[in-house]
This record gives C-alpha cells, structure tokens and sequence, in this order.
C-alpha cells in the first residue's frame, strides 16, 4: 500500500492503495467518482478516459504509481472548461446519447480532439474517435455533435 | 408458479382463448414471445393500473412518471412518459421519469411479466400509458371543478394547469392532494391525434444531460455503505466443478473477505472471491489455484461442430412451414436452380457495461439493485434462492449500459449467483461483477447455425420451390418460455423470418435440427433474424440478378401482394435512395434489403466500397414503417445506431468461437465490435406516416444491414458471402 | 583479441571483436592501430541488423500509418494511428496509453516518451516485408534521414534511448507471460553497435 497526493478537477485527494491499481478503480472506489467507466480492462474501448495533463489517458491501463503529479481531469469536471461545456451541450442537443455508458469515455476523446484542432474533419474525427465503442452505435449522431461543437466554438 | 400459468391469468386472457389466438395467426405460428402485431388488433386483456404508481406529482410541480421497463439506450425513459404526459397535459419541461422497481403493476400488459424485450415496450404500453396519463388528467379536472363547483366540462388543461370559468386556474401540485381521494375514472376517452402536443414530434431524451456530465449512475457504479465486491472463477468448460481450491494466495491480500464455492446454473460450480474492492477482488482471483473436473463435461468445438452442422443440414428436419409439393424441385435442371449453404457464428452481446448484481440479504428480506431485462422473473430467481417469498424480496431497476438480450435471462443465472453470495454473506451488501473477460466467455451466446437452401426458379425468374433446412441450438428449450414457443420440436425464434417469409414462394418447405451443445444460448437483438435475413435477402439479390432485374422491381414482384408495409418502405428507400444511387462514385456499390421483425418493416439501400480489405460503408438509406410514430427522434436514433449495432456481424473478429470447450476470445481484442470506422458513415432514416398502432424500433434495425452490405459487395466482387463473419473481402 | 560468442539460444554463433579497454568511443576519434576491419564492421552489422529487425523493435518502426504489436507484427489493435508526429491522434495519442514505465497487470508496455519512429527510419514495406539488411544499413546512416546523426550519435542512441532500453526491458503480456527479448542483450547490442561504428559503419552491398 502506498499514499498519493494527486489533483483531480483541481481539488487535491489523497489515497492509499496497491501501487498496481489502475486509476480507474482509484477514482471509481476510492473518489467514488464512478462517471468514468469499466468497460474492458484493456484500453480497447475508451469509456475509461481522462484528461492526465491534458492528454487523453486510458485509466484502466494505467497505475495510480504512473500519475505523479500530474493533475487529472474526469468527466465530472470536463464542464468547467469551454470546450468541455460545448461538447456535453452539443451531446444533448443533437440527442446523441442511448444507454451513455461509452459517452464518457466519448466526451473525453471528443474534448480532446477539439482542444487541438478546432475544425475537424471526418477522417480527424474518425482517427480521434477511432478507439472508442459505442456499442448501441450511436456513431452518427457523435459525428455530428463533434461537428456542431466545433461550430459552437468557433 | 410456471410463467405459462402467469401468463394467461395475469393477462387476464385463459390458457385455451390464447392458444386458439396463437392458432388463428396468419403462417399457422405465432413467435409467443415476439409478438405477432396483427394480434394487437384485438382488445388486450382489461386490467386496471393505478395512477398513483406511476405517476407522482410533487407539490414544487415535478411530475415524476414511473417506467415500466428497463431503459437500457433504447430511450423508453422518455417515449412512454410522452405518452402519459401528452394526454395528462403535463408541462414536459417539469416531467421526470425513474425507472420501476420490480412489481405486480409495472408487468407488460401483454405478456404479465414485467420485462423489456421483443421491441415491444412502445407497442405493449401504447394503449396503457395513455389511459394512465388521459386518467389522472380526469381526476385533476374533478379535483378542480369539485374545488370551484362548476361542471367538469367548463374546464381545460395545458401544461400542467386546470383552467375553468371566469378565469379560474389551478395547478396540477395543488390539485394533486385532493385528486388523490377521487375515484379513479374507468373508461376516459383519449385524446384525438390532433390533439398531441407530444406524441409524434421529434422529443429530446430525459436522460441526456446525467449521461454526459457523469453523474448518472448505472447499476455498476452503485455504492452502499459497507459494500463489498464479488468476482467469480467461473468454469472454464460450462458445467465443471472445482477438484480442489487453493485459496491461500488468494486470502492473504489485505482486503480479501472470503473465498467460497457457488453452484452456477448451467456451469457448474464457480469459485467466489469477496473483497473491499475491485482491484484487491481481481488480483485475488488471479492468485487461485484451481484445479477443475471436466471429466464427463462435453467440451464444445467449433471446428467439429461446423462438420456436424453441414451434415445435419443435409438431412430434414422438424417442419416449421410447408406448403405445395417439394419434388418439384427434383426435376428442375442445375441451370435453373441455386444450392446454398451459409454458416453464422456464435455472437457475444458484450453490453458496455459489465453484467453487474448487488444483493442484501438479512435472513428475512432482501434488496436487490440491478440493470434487468426480466425484473419480476429475477426477483423470483433470488427469492428461490434465499428461501423467501418474492414480495420479500425489494428489486430495485438500475438504469442499464446496454443489454441487447443479454440482461434478458430466463434462468436468472446472473441474479441467482448474486443471491447465494449474499446469503453466504449475510448481513453484507455485495456488488457481483462480471468482469469483461467473464463476459466474452459467460455464454448465453447467439447460437451458431447453418443454413441449406435448395431454390428451383421458374421461368419467370421467381422462385417455383424452395427447400430449406437450418441447424441450430434452440434458444428457448429447458426455459419456461419453452412450453408455448416449441411447437413439433422447433424453436419459432431459429425460424422466424423464413418459416413466415412474406415473399410468394408456393412449393415451400423450411424444416429444423436443434443439437444439443454444452454452450448456453439466448437471444441477441432481432434474435432469428439475425441470421434468417442475411440468408433471405442475399438469395433474393442474388434470384434479382439471375432475372436481370433490379433489387427493388424484383422484390415488388416477389411480394405477397398483402405485404403492405414492405411495399410501402420498398417504395420509400427506392424513392429517398434514387439520387444518391444514380450519382455512386467509382468502386462504390449499392445494396438493397428489406425486412419485417416485430411488427416493423425496414427498407435499406447502402452505398459501399471496400478500404483495406473492408467494407466501408459511406451511407444508408432506410425506409420504416413502424405504425405511429410516437418519438421521431428516438426511432431515428434507433436506426442510425440499431445499423451501426448490425454491422457486427461482418466484423472480422466478430465470432466467438470454440476450441477444447473453452471460447477463444475473452476481450475486445479478440471479439471487436464495430468501432466508428466499421460503422455507417452517414444514415439517413424516413418514416412511413401511419395512424396504425406503434409496432417496435429496437430491434427491426440490425437485420437488413448485413445482407444488403453482402449485397453491394457482390457487385464489387463478384463473390457471394455466405460465411460470417466476413474474414476478408 | 579477446572473442566472445553470443549468448540468447541463438543457433548462428557470432563473433563479436572487443579490445578491452582500449577503445573509447568517448573519446570520438578510435585509435588508430586498434580500429576493426570492414569485414569485422559488416559482422557486427548483422549483429545489429537482427535486434533491429526484431519486433521489439521494428514494430514502432513502421512504414505504415499505424504501429504493429507482438511476436507477430500484426497492426496495432484498436484502430491506433501514427498521427502527423508519430505520437498518435488527439483522442488517440500513444501517452494515451503508453506511460513512462511497464504497467505489467494490464500488459501495456511503457517508455519515456513513446512514440513512433519517423517514416524515414522504417525498416519494413507497407506490406509488413522487413527491408534487407543493406536497405536497413543504408537509411540508418543516410543523414538526411537519421535526424541528422553521425556514427557516435548512433551509438550514444543505441546505449541510451529510453524506447531503445524499453526493447530489453519489455515488460509482461496480458496473460502474465514476458514479452520476447530481442537476440542480443543490450550491452552486446551496444558492443556490436560500436564496432559497426568503429568500422566506419560500411554497410553491406546489395546482393
């Protein structure tokens, strides 16, 4: 077991945990912050996803021991940002959503990918979004909210 | 209490008026299950809900309104309380809903099991949810009119307010109290479609915003205080059962509660390990030494069983549909006839989120959280397995990431594992957790199946006779669902979709083996016609192009001449397909599909080239004729998603197969589903404009989009593909 | 002269030349008397070329839009790009993933860094063919291609590069089983490497 200090949504937490566990289950168990998501284990589908420094970051594949003392962002705090904002409010506009289970995991890559390039195309989202599932499917309509947030932002 | 029983009596019809409806159904059987929706046209059985367990007004004016499926993506969260809503004049900005827990109430109204599968919700609570809505609006008005003393018919509602003479207005929370003491009105007349303030208008999700700002939780991310959490070793070949356990490595990590054994329904006996929390369960799990009996288990293998399957297909077998004279076929030269064999795979549903059940039991009573397809059937599950009555047992319905059928069970086997940790556990609340990997080799898969059709074509390019035979395990055996779904020893839903084919073929014979194969099986979205689509309309394109005749035209002769609402979408997907289709860009191909499940007909034109060695899907065009179309929104959510869902058929790592009994995948690495380079680029959906009664949207989407993707493919290829999943193209 | 042969199970026994102490590449210019033949540079070249071609090595050094994993080479699972700097995509970058240390449990290998070799250092085809030893040896000391590094700055790349180090060190599989190690260890590697140099890096004609 071992203690650290890491910065979530600017907030500082402490934990104690295995060094081996995943920040996933860090932030799910021991933050009870369980809007990011479970969904293999493997880094194969992105419903993981946070900001660690501002880059996309697989969180099941990655042990709390590895963070250091870079801050971290999760969906419950993506909102305090302009592109974050604009992305959840494009999600809810364009009705992308069915069960939501990947969406966070969505929303992470998608704010990611509008933070550095603020006019995507199809083939940038398709490479951006390229690792995340959805498995009701609801692709299309990701497509055209990340399109419409850009709009937003533009 | 067999569900056979429950069913007729909670539905109020008896056993043998059931039976002779099923009987009367046009194609001679009727898919219990699956409902025929020309049954809907008779007067469902009358049974009384009570307002005040759906709808809830709060004196601050929130309507909250109970739902009474599971909402698993579908968005039934939001279509059955426009229902309601609609015809309570409720002000929609402050409607709520929440999803029922398990109880006598909140069961279907057609089949007395409170449940969500079929894509029947809409099409079952149609009528229900409207009378409840058209009700309390009644009881409102009387409250008011009682309150003023003038007569209820010099009052009005809009938006959550009562409106009588000279100005007078009330608000539904103030009124609520006293509606409550108010008899509840038997028949009230429902609003007249003109009338919809909701219903039929593009109406956004309730759920959107939790879903995207993380605060909504699943039955996943469930937390009580002192909550431990269970995994399980689960027999690596169904139905084994440890020798020895060595749990010590195990027990020692800090965290570690306990270690135990489980039966497991149809596999065996599983080792559980109980922690305080996932990782700490995880790592412990990998420190067992198990050392597993498979003696006298049946190991299943792909490779043997797709020998087994080819030579059974060759063979008759139960007849499911037959009609004219078969030896016809006989004496039709090799010139005029098509011999095809297709094989499926066994399909993982791999909802994303986990399969997941948390269980307290004190002795006496128990609360159980979980994301169920079957809420009554699993409370009663977990009350057999903790000895109590089902009223004892509190079943509280998580909102679900996904389910597709999977988190339809009629074993209950997940829910029953959970209760007898809990039991062992008394005291202690337990969160069960199927990690992915026990996903991809829990079973409960689509079964695997092989087809063998003999088609003898007449002269005028349609077919004169057709023979057809398709192998696979039965779905529905050794349930209680078995009782009125196997009839003559077929399974309808292996058949569905061939057996009921809606094209004119007059010497027509489709027959069925189910082996029996050590791999639980269960139905996956659009169940049969995952399988029997592809089969039919590949065949139909490929007649289509014998006849030199285009897609749509040879359909529209093929047709039985009733078939009206094919003909109808046929017609649409031809009409808002033309101009793409007549512009395709060089290597593009168009394929063309159409298809009825469910009560709902699908027509689908797709525009396809091939990347890399894939099918790369650059539009969809689909046509629906779903009766009334109660969320527009939602229904073309269901189908630009339901065809993205389908093409998981054709993805290269898109089977589960077999090997010594153990399943060679366990992740998405071994079993992808489609990612959004796999999925449809651009789906455009147009709906039929129809008064009739709503027929369903959940699943109707995944059956054309594998055949007609095959079929574009063909004209780039030339090659049929009647193997899936599509290895390479 | 000492000679020593190669370890690692290797059915083909190599000769590796050392001088013991005499010759420092530190010390930028070799001795003179102490400098290895062409024949003996061309041998330490192949010693080189096997570790190179290897997968550990030769799966980020691709000559396609997307990494390769395994024993196998197969393409990088989940749909994973190269990206316009060979560190992935916004949504989809390798730190995505990839830390700066091996996260065995879930067996994702990590390294200070990771990222793809640029195409001009691809040592394979688009079609996954692994380019010849003389194609390898010529890209790897055409300047214009190397990042502008001489045979010293070879050789200070092969000893010291977090991802060239991560090849020796890779880290567990999934399953709990280590990943393959190349043929050399990494000091042989970096011995043969600086013969190689030492030979004035000739690479071998085409055959």
């Amino acid at each position: 077991m071992q203690t650290y200090k890491l910065t979530v949504n600017g907030q500082p937490k402490e934990v104690t945990v295995d060094p081996s566990t995943p920040l996933l289950w860090v932030l799910r168990e021991d933050l009870k912050m369980t809007g990011t998501k479970y969904g293999c284990g493997i880094s194969a589908c992105g419903a993981c996803t946070v900001h660690v420094a501002g880059v996309a970051t697989r969180s099941c594949v990655v042990p709390v021991s590895l963070i250091g003392d870079r801050p971290i962002v999760t969906i419950e705090g993506i909102g305090q940002d302009r592109v974050g904002r604009a992305v959840q409010d494009a999600w809810v506009a364009e009705d992308v959503v069915q069960c939501g289970y990947c969406q966070s995991g969505q929303i992470m890559s998608a704010v990611a990918l509008l933070e550095r390039q603020r006019t995507p195309t199809d083939a940038d989202i398709e490479e951006s979004m390229g690792g995340n599932i959805c498995r009701c499917g609801t692709y299309v309509r990701i497509r055209k909210a990340i399109k419409a947030a850009a709009e937003q932002l533009a | 209490m067999s569900a056979t029983a429950r069913l007729s009596s909670e539905s109020g019809l008896s056993r043998r008026s059931f039976l002779r409806v099923s009987a009367t159904a046009a194609g001679g059987l009727i898919v219990s299950l699956y409902l025929d929706f020309r049954l809907l046209a008779q007067a469902p059985p009358a049974k009384t809900y009570p307002p005040d367990a759906f709808v809830h007004i709060q004196p601050d004016g929130k309507i909250v309104i109970q739902v009474n499926r599971l909402e698993f993506g579908q968005g039934v969260q939001t279509s059955l309380p426009m229902l309601l809503a609609d015809e309570m004049d409720a002000d929609w900005d402050h409607v709520a809903a929440e999803l029922a827990p398990a109880a006598d109430v909140y069961k279907d109204p057609i089949f007395g099991i409170q449940m969500v599968g079929g894509s029947g919700s809409v099409a079952h609570s149609f009528q229900q949810y409207r009378e409840l809505g058209a009700r309390v609006r009644a009881m409102l008005i009387a409250a008011a009119a009682q309150q003023w003393n003038v007569p209820v018919a010099q009052c009005r509602t809009e938006a959550s307010v009562v409106y009588g003479p000279g100005g007078r207005s009330a608000k539904y929370a103030d009124l609520a109290d006293s509606a409550a003491h108010l008899p509840v009105p038997e028949n009230v007349p429902l609003k007249n479609r003109s009338d919809f303030k909701l219903i039929g208008k593009d109406t956004r999700r309730l759920d959107s915003r939790p879903k995207c700002d993380g605060s909504l939780k699943f039955g996943l991310d469930l937390d009580l205080p002192g909550m431990k959490v269970a995994l399980l070793a689960h027999p690596p070949i169904f139905g084994a059962s440890p020798k020895s356990v060595d749990d010590k490595a195990a027990r020692s990590l800090p965290g570690v509660m306990d270690v135990f054994e489980i039966p497991t329904i149809s596999r065996g006996t599983a080792v559980v390990v109980v922690a305080d929390k996932f990782w700490t369960a995880k790592q412990a799990r990998e420190r067992l030494g198990i050392d597993w009996d498979f003696s006298r288990i049946e190991p299943a293998d792909t490779e043997q069983l797709r020998a087994k399957y080819k030579d059974l297909a060759g063979t008759p077998g139960n007849v499911a549909a037959s009609r004219g004279d078969l030896s016809l076929l006989d004496g039709i030269t090799q010139a005029n006839r098509i011999e095809a064999e297709y094989e499926f795979p066994y399909l993982a549903h791999t909802p994303m989120e986990p399969l997941n059940t948390t269980v307290r039991f004190d002795g006496a009573r128990a609360e159980v959280w979980a994301g169920s397809q079957f809420q009554t059937v699993d409370q009663m599950a977990i009350a057999e397995t903790l000895g109590l009555k089902p009223e004892q047992v509190t079943f509280h319905t998580e909102m679900a990431g996904g389910g597709f059928g999977r988190r339809a069970t009629p074993d209950s086997h997940v829910q029953r594992e959970a209760a007898a940790i809990a039991k062992h556990c008394q005291g202690v609340p337990v969160k069960l957790i199927w990690t992915r990997e026990d996903d991809v080799q829990g079973g409960y898969y689509r079964p695997m199946h092989a087809h063998r059709i003999e088609i003898g074509i007449g002269a005028d390019g349609t077919p004169v006779a057709w023979r057809h035979v398709i192998v696979g395990q039965s779905i529905l055996a050794g349930t209680p669902f078995a009782a009125f779904a196997i009839k003559n020893g077929v399974d309808e839903t292996a058949v569905e979709g061939v057996a009921d084919t809606p094209y004119e073929i007059p010497n027509f014979s489709v027959s069925v083996h189910h082996p029996t194969v050590n791999v639980p099986v269960l139905w996956w979205r659009s169940v049969g016609h995952t399988h029997t689509a592809f089969v039919m309309e590949t065949l139909v394109d490929e007649l289509a192009m014998r006849a030199q005749t285009d897609p749509f035209a040879y359909r529209r002769k093929l047709l039985k001449p009733d078939a009206k609402k094919l003909r109808g979408v046929i017609d649409l997907v031809d009409e808002k397909s033309v101009t793409w289709r007549n512009h395709l860009a060089a290597g593009h191909a168009i394929g063309v599909a159409c298809h009825e499940s469910f009560g709902t007909s699908v027509g689908c034109a797709v525009d396809v080239s091939i990347e890399d060695k894939r099918p790369k899907i650059h539009r969809v065009t689909l046509a629906v004729d779903c009766g009334t179309a109660v969320n527009p929104l939602t229904i073309e959510s269901q189908f630009q998603a339901g065809v993205s869902f389908g093409v998981s058929q054709l993805m290269a790592k898109g089977a589960i197969t077999f090997k010594n009994g153990r399943a060679q995948q366990n992740n998405f690495d071994g079993y992808t589903p489609p990612y959004i380079v796999d999925a449809p680029v651009a789906v455009d959906v147009h709906i039929v404009p129809s008064t009739e009664k709503p027929s369903g949207c959940g699943e109707p989407p995944v059956p054309v989009i594998s055949p007609a993707v095959a079929n574009a493919l063909f004209r780039l290829t030339s090659k049929r593909y009647r193997t899936l999943p599509l290895l390479s193209v | 002269m000492e000679y020593a042969s190669t370890i690692r199970g290797s059915s083909a026994v190599l000769i590796l030349i050392a001088w013991s102490g005499t010759l420092s590449l530190a010390q930028n210019t070799p001795q003179k008397a102490a400098l290895p033949t062409r024949e003996a540079g061309l041998a330490a070249w192949q010693q080189v070329y096997s570790v190179l071609t290897y997968p550990r090595c030769i799966n980020c050094h691709t000559a396609t839009n997307h990494p390769e994993q395994g024993d196998d080479r197969h393409p990088h699972l989940f749909n994973v790009v190269r990206g316009p700097g060979g560190k992935g995509v916004p949504g989809l970058n390798c730190a995505t993933c990839h830390q700066s240390a091996n996260a065995d449990s879930p067996g994702v290998p990590g390294g200070y860094n990771w990222h793809l070799a640029p195409l001009s250092m691809k040592w394979q085809d688009t079609n996954d063919n692994i380019l010849s030893s003389p194609e390898v040896c010529r890209s790897l000391t055409d300047r214009s291609k190397n990042g502008g590094l001489d045979g010293p700055g070879i050789l200070r790349h092969h000893e010291q590069e977090p991802l060239v180090l991560w090849a020796f060190q890779p880290g567990q599989r999934r399953d709990g089983t280590e990943r393959s190690l190349p043929p050399l260890t990494h000091e042989q590697f970096v011995a043969a490497t600086r013969i190689w140099v030492a030979a004035g890096t000739p690479c071998p004609q085409n055959y």
